[in-house]
């Protein structure tokens, strides 16, 4: 093709080059530019619940990666578990401008008032998993209801012709995550009376307390044929009390998290988890970036649309656990 | 009339024998052998780090930067372990860490005179922030096939009995022969008695402090190991959490005075067992997370109340350091 091309140069000569918009030249796309423009040189706040955990690390790697090659600068605010500091960093972040907040809720109430106000002063507000009552440009995340509802319906269904009795490893009281969760779990159980909850208990996403609780309960209860756990981080515990009462296999426990691999699918595959509903973080990350090109690029005033991207969910089971898409890596995320 | 005086230990063992028989009597699958090994294997981490706050306590000290030692260093074990490093190697480093710890712990006690609770709350933040920032990839790491084997530390059974246990009792075990059997153990009761006075007639007073240290950061260490093995992780963040409440409860409600030279390994069994048949009793009645809290609390203040009305304190018991 080159050949050829710089043959037909060389023989056509200036009649060629004098002819317009011809293959041999280059058209304009006139919306590049505008959005080039629109995204080089802004910031965006990003402020998780912590880092150093699987889900944010993954979010900020996977925006760095789409955003940054568009000279996009990045702020991180870690409130590191602590709802004051995270409320502060919000509020400080508002004085400083940046184009868009990315915000983890800790709750649904404390970042509700100052994530209105940032819009009112011209930040796009986009939260992430984790919404807050007010609703804000974006929310990308998963629907913690579909979750629970999901997960319960896979114990329900391994439960058929067995005891029916089930227990449920709710992760800390103050999470909306863990409060929402439970109201799916509540939504398939009306429509199951059959099924008996031995034991629902809060173990505040320690694994340390998640085995303590199971060890208690499958004493109590050796016929139990499942257990709702909340968090995959939390239910190792789960798993390893039920490995321990020699019961792997017999009690189905489904959970959920970000599809990392070590937490995700090789636990699935050893047979810790028989189910893991997969919010899977590289793709919630793609979607908040897609959303922080569009606002940006598009110029609309912040704050005067709304919308939400829920996460389709990928449920973990041993058929896909050995699957490339079914989980991925923090380390190459990061690279 | 000889009035009968009891003191905390007996008291608290007293809430332990009650709650144990109503427990025993009302709540059905309670007093099963099964359930008593879960009821111990449940507590047996928090008894270890009962210890280990004991040392420190008895020589009238406090270490709140226990917690940091039962995350950071079995944490690096494992996060070495799935850089592809030999376990040995990364126990080494690991114990190394732990021992550099408690000599830094000490030296800020016992050579620089910082008070203990503001040395180790201080200390206990630079560990698991060098953790966070520095050693970890993630908060809670996990269990690699380097690791392979490890896992009996925390999991499975010796002759029939949980291991967390057999390691809580082996960890009472050498504690007590520590305290009670070497001239280490009596310099601690001593130094916990009365400083002043056992520096006049002789006690290495420093050294002893700084060995106190030592100690319960490998303890705490140890503990973290039989808590990552028993959990298949170790969830780092476990630092936040009211943890070392727990463990000075434990170690308080035992019976063993927080102004130092009283109490020993006794106390720290009868401490956890009172913790243990709580939380076990009340999970298999399946109280809420907010009625169990108000439970801790309410059996709790009866305890310290019952103690200090029946050992009224004054200005002869009452000793300087009494928190």
């Amino acid at each position: 093709m080159k050949i050829s091309a710089t043959m037909a140069l060389s023989v056509f000569g200036l009649a060629a080059l004098a002819a317009p918009a011809l293959a041999q030249q280059g058209l304009d796309e006139p919306f590049q530019k505008p959005f080039k423009e629109a995204l080089a040189g802004k910031t965006v706040a990003y402020v998780p619940v912590a880092m150093n955990f699987d889900l944010t690390e993954g979010w900020y790697a996977g925006l760095k990666k789409e955003l940054e090659p568009y000279g996009v600068k990045f702020v991180i605010r870690d409130a590191n578990w602590n709802t004051n500091a995270g409320a502060q960093a919000v509020t400080s972040l508002i004085s400083e401008k940046p184009a868009v907040m990315v915000v983890h809720n800790p709750d649904v109430q404390t970042y509700a008032k100052l994530l209105q106000r940032a819009e009112n002063e011209g930040i796009y507000v986009i939260q992430i998993n984790m919404g807050s009552a007010y609703r804000s440009s974006a929310f990308v995340g998963a629907n913690w209801i579909e979750i629970g509802e999901r997960q319960t319906e896979g114990v329900v269904k391994a439960c058929q012709g067995k005891s029916n009795k089930i227990a449920i490893i709710q992760g800390a009281l103050s999470a909306a995550a863990s409060a929402y969760t439970l109201k799916g779990v509540e939504n398939v159980l009306a429509k199951h009376p059959e099924i008996k909850v031995v034991s629902s208990q809060a173990a505040d996403w320690d694994a340390a307390k998640a085995k303590a609780i199971t060890q208690t309960v499958l004493k109590q209860n050796p016929d139990l044929c499942g257990i709702v756990g909340f968090w995959d981080g939390m239910d190792i515990g789960t798993a390893a009390a039920i490995k321990e009462a020699g019961l792997t296999g017999k009690v189905f426990l489904a959970t959920s998290g970000g599809g990392e691999r070590k937490g995700a699918c090789e636990l699935v595959k050893s047979g810790a988890f028989d189910l893991n509903m997969s919010y899977d973080v590289p793709t919630q990350a793609a979607q908040m970036a897609g959303t922080i090109k569009w606002l940006l690029s598009s110029g609309v005033k912040p704050g005067s649309v709304k919308g939400s991207e829920y996460t389709t969910l990928i449920p973990i089971t041993k058929e896909n656990a050995d699957s490339q898409l079914s989980c991925w890596n923090l380390s190459d995320l990061k690279k | 009339m000889k009035r009968f005086r009891f003191n905390q230990q007996e008291i608290v063992f007293a809430v332990f024998a009650l709650l144990f028989l109503v427990f025993s009597i009302f709540l059905n699958g309670f007093l099963s052998a099964d359930n008593m090994l879960t009821l111990l294997q449940n507590v047996a981490v928090l008894g270890i780090l009962g210890l280990a706050m004991a040392i420190v306590v008895i020589g009238r000290g406090i270490d709140i930067s226990l917690i940091a030692s039962l995350a950071v260093p079995p944490g690096l074990v494992l996060q070495m372990a799935q850089n592809g490093h030999s376990l040995p190697a990364s126990l080494t480093v690991a114990f190394l860490i732990a021992i550099a710890f408690g000599l830094f712990n000490g030296w800020l006690i016992a050579y620089a005179e910082v008070p203990s609770l503001f040395a180790t709350l201080a200390t206990g933040l630079l560990l698991a922030g060098l953790g966070q920032a520095a050693l970890f990839q993630l908060d809670v790491v996990q269990w690699s096939n380097g690791m392979d084997g490890f896992e009996r530390l925390g999991q499975g059974t010796i002759l029939g009995i949980p291991t967390s246990i057999v390691m809580f009792a082996i960890a009472c075990v050498v504690v007590a022969f520590l305290l009670r059997r070497t001239r280490w153990g009596a310099y601690i009761y001593a130094i916990g008695d009365n400083p002043y006075a056992a520096r006049v007639t002789g006690i290495p007073t420093r050294p002893i402090i700084v060995l106190q240290y030592v100690i319960a950061a490998l303890i705490g260490c140890f503990a973290g190991l039989v808590l990552a093995a028993s959990v298949n992780s170790m969830p780092t963040r476990i630092f936040n959490s009211t943890l070392i409440y727990d463990v000075v409860l434990v170690v308080v409600l035992g019976g063993i005075g927080l102004s130092g030279g009283r109490g020993g390994v006794l106390n720290v069994i009868i401490g956890t067992l009172l913790i243990g048949t709580m939380l076990n009793g009340m999970t298999i009645m399946d109280i809420s997370y907010a009625g169990q809290n108000l439970i801790k609390g309410v059996v709790l203040l009866l305890a310290v109340i019952t103690d200090s009305f029946l050992n009224p304190r004054n200005e002869e018991t009452a000793q300087q350091g009494d928190i």
